[in-house]
């Protein structure tokens, strides 16, 4: 089944409210958020990704993301018959401005949008010598960036290669899953910015989110299980050769 | 993208461990190497080694103080660093450095120098004038206090203190592996054995400081080398040095064997990129050659100045050996794409705050430290030229 | 006590460690940020903090609160659930205050091609097109509406008022 915007619609009541308090950016215009009513994390359903970068590109509008790390990222994947092992991956500039026009031959192709996790178990909040990245109270791994010393021990825990130290900040720095926005009804920008409904944001304590059904009809799978991090960005129709 | 092959993840690109996190290992190996060499004769009693007994002491301090200045400058926010002390996080490897780095510095190396030093800082601080006498006086904390029953409760304690001192410099150094080795992400640091490795790297390295300084100083100071105690140094140290490269052996063998998902990668970078700092500078120059030569001088009857020479040479080889090994682990680890799909290159800067200068200015201020405390507290006997003699 | 006497200077060594302990509490107590430890080992205002960031892609339910008309058009045809801002652009500042920040027209030759352009890689459901080959250059609305762009749904060059659109 497909999660329609109409059920996004009934998902998300807060997005009700009104447009100047969603602007006003302060958390107590959100006054009917309560952080242990959620479990955020994602969707990604590769089948319907297209490669055009839209995701990336309003990513780093949306959070100020400089040129040459990325919050999130889109991979290709060209995989043979004989490589599963060794697929032929590329992300030009992370896929910002989408992908060179691919020839069909024997190999499959197929697109995978990366970004971060958001943990249960996350290592990257584990090794932090001084809790300045922690996994907030609905499910969210943020970074607290008065408090961060920079000294990227994060980065090397991260399996996923979805931290990066800030060049001009001097901390670390990663994907927030908008919490700005989803604090205040909206959904990320990636998913905003979507055309294919690729990405979804999801609730996990919310009954009525169309994920439960979903995970229920579908083969989900996370990446690189075998590190058990409780990867909650969970991917429809990932290939064994996504690394 | 420059220096990429094949398919990195784009945010791995960029290194953030430096040549400075080279150095930190390295150094903090130098300081628990040369700590367990000045418990050799201090809980093992082994006589011989006992000219350097002060000089390791004093060499372990000087290095220590320099210990965390490698790390403090690689981060982005270095004043923010007191954090760690405030707010440790209990989960986190790293976070416990401050009060082992802490623990070691205070309680057991500053300690132990101060009560094999006593004797002579009291002396020291009524014959000595001027500034320097002040800061005698204060070394003194006021007590001048030399009776030989003190004296003999100084000797006592200091005996325990070495003997806490041990766990503590294996700690100290086991858990600068442990940092590496339980990074769970990434294969080519997450290992059990890596603390363990660490530790007997880091004796191979403190041993080897201290036999060159040793002989260094001796000839500086124009005195002759007691071949005795070199040449029990350097069996200490052919024996350490064998059982690290076992570790390592075994290390490259069981990873070999097993041949995980991230053995094809890990076993091309070897073969590309850290060819030359792995295979041919730690495993051949820095360990193979060394350990060939130390083997000879315990098999062989070598004249004197042979011997002399092959301990500077396998000594000089071994801290090179050792310094490669902590460049392959650190460096090394991050090369490779935690895709397993490609490489990066590291590209080390001259003149940054992470550059190759400011390694090179660490490296050499634990010696400016060293000489300052041996100015301060001379480890050799009433010998010496320029510091006052003891008991004047 | 001549025991204690003669351990008189292990005391006053032991005692500069009490004192740097204590000074180190006191230090603590003053520099820990308040919320530390609030929710758990971090600074509780930091998510705060982060939550209070500036939005910048308004949302479509924001949009269509106005652009009802567009909503309209939009969600029977194939583009219902492609978002404003995903061609748009982010335009929170728009929606804070319509008249301060007018929105370019995308540019359909551009915007389309970056999704429709054919290519092996993309799932073979996905309508795509050779986009030299297909319309010889000339822009997509000349023949697609892009909030319906199906052909049965809009005549050529339909005089909608595009969403946004100033021109």
């Amino acid at each position: 089944m497909n999660i329609s915007r109409r059920q996004i619609l009934i998902l998300l009541p807060a997005a009700a409210v009104a447009w100047k308090s969603v602007l006003a950016g302060t958390p107590e215009a959100s006054p009917n958020y309560k952080m242990t009513d959620h479990w955020w994390s994602m969707l990604i359903d590769i089948p319907k990704c297209i490669g055009c970068g839209n995701c990336v590109r309003a990513c780093q509008t949306e959070n100020d993301v400089p040129d040459g790390f990325f919050r999130t990222w889109v991979e290709r994947y060209h995989v043979t018959d004989y490589h599963m092992e060794n697929p032929e991956v590329i992300s030009p500039d992370g896929g910002k401005e989408g992908f060179p026009v691919a020839v069909a031959d024997e190999g499959k192709y197929f697109f995978v949008p990366k970004m971060c996790n958001h943990c249960t178990d996350s290592p990257c909040t584990q090794v932090c010598p001084v809790g300045a990245t922690f996994t907030g109270p609905d499910g969210v791994v943020l970074i607290d960036p008065k408090y961060c010393l920079g000294c990227a021990y994060c980065v090397q825990a991260c399996p996923y290669g979805c931290r990066y130290i800030h060049p001009e900040k001097k901390v670390a720095d990663k994907c927030t899953l908008c919490y700005h926005r989803i604090t205040k009804g909206l959904t990320t920008a990636c998913c905003e910015a979507c055309p294919t409904g690729a990405r979804q944001l999801i609730d996990l304590k919310n009954p009525k989110d169309p994920i439960h059904e979903f995970l229920k009809t579908h083969d989900v799978q996370v990446l690189k299980p075998q590190m058990a991090t409780g990867a909650k960005a969970f991917y429809n129709g990932l290939d064994g050769s996504v690394r | 993208m420059t220096g990429v092959e094949g398919y990195m993840y784009p945010n791995e690109i960029t290194l953030y461990w430096s040549v400075l996190i080279v150095l930190y290992p390295f150094i903090t190996g130098l300081v628990a190497g040369a700590f367990i060499l000045a418990s050799l004769e201090r809980v093992f009693n082994v006589a011989a080694v006992k000219p350097t007994y002060r000089l390791a002491l004093l060499t372990a301090l000087s290095f220590l103080l320099v210990a965390p200045l490698p790390l403090v400058l690689h981060l982005g926010h270095p004043f923010r660093s007191p954090e760690m002390y405030f707010t440790p996080h209990a989960t986190s490897a790293m976070a416990m450095f401050g009060y082992v780095y802490m623990w070691y510095l205070m309680a057991v190396l500053v300690f132990e120098i101060w009560l094999d030093y006593r004797r002579e800082i009291v002396f020291l601080s009524q014959s000595t004038q001027g500034l320097l006498g002040i800061v005698y006086k204060i070394m003194t904390l006021g007590s001048t206090n030399i009776s030989e029953r003190a004296l003999h409760i100084d000797e006592r304690v200091g005996w325990v203190v070495t003997l806490v001192g041990i766990p503590s410099a294996f700690m100290l150094h086991g858990y600068v592996g442990f940092i590496f080795g339980s990074i769970k992400a990434n294969p080519w640091w997450s290992s059990p054995l890596m603390p363990v490795v660490f530790i007997f790297s880091a004796m191979v390295s403190g041993i080897a400081g201290v036999m060159l300084l040793y002989m260094g100083l001796t000839k500086l100071r124009k005195q002759t080398i007691d071949m005795r105690c070199v040449d029990s140094i350097a069996m200490y140290l052919f024996y350490i040095f064998i059982i690290d490269f076992s570790l390592e052996m075994l290390d490259l063998v069981h990873r070999i064997y097993e041949a995980d998902e991230s053995f094809r990668s890990l076993d091309f970078m070897v073969h590309t990129k850290l060819y030359f700092s792995q295979i041919v500078i730690q495993i051949c120059l820095g360990t193979i050659l060394p350990l060939v030569l130390l083997f000879l001088t315990q098999v062989v009857k070598l004249p004197e100045i042979a011997r002399k020479r092959i301990y500077a040479i396998s000594g000089c080889l071994a801290l090179i050996g050792i310094f490669a090994m902590r460049w392959n682990v650190v460096i090394g680890g991050q090369l490779f794409s935690k895709s397993f799909l490609g490489y990066t290159t590291y590209k080390m800067a001259l003149v940054t705050k992470e550059g190759l200068f400011m390694a090179i200015a660490l490296t050499l201020l634990p010696l400016l430290f060293l000489w300052v405390l041996i100015k301060l507290l001379p480890p050799w006997p009433e010998t010496s030229e320029h510091a006052p003699a003891i008991g004047d | 006590m001549s025991v204690f006497k003669d351990a008189g200077h292990l005391f006053r060594f032991a005692g500069l460690f009490v004192l740097a302990f204590i000074l180190f509490l006191v230090i603590r107590h003053f520099v820990v940020p308040k919320s530390f430890g609030q929710y758990g080992h971090y600074r509780a205002a930091s998510i705060g903090e982060i939550a209070a960031h500036q939005v910048k892609y308004a949302g479509h339910e924001t949009c269509e609160t106005c652009h009802a008309e567009v909503f309209d058009v939009k969600k029977d045809g194939k583009h219902a659930h492609v978002n404003c801002e995903a061609c748009h652009g982010a335009l929170a500042k728009h929606a804070d205050d319509p008249g301060a920040m007018t929105p370019t027209k995308p540019d359909t030759a551009v915007i389309c091609a970056r999704c429709h352009t054919a290519s092996a890689a993309k799932p073979k459901g996905f309508p795509q097109v050779v986009p030299a080959d297909h319309s010889t250059g000339l822009p997509c609305e000349t023949c697609h509406q892009p909030h319906n762009p199906g052909m049965d749904a809009a005549a050529p060059k339909a005089p909608v008022k595009a969403a946004g659109g100033a021109k």
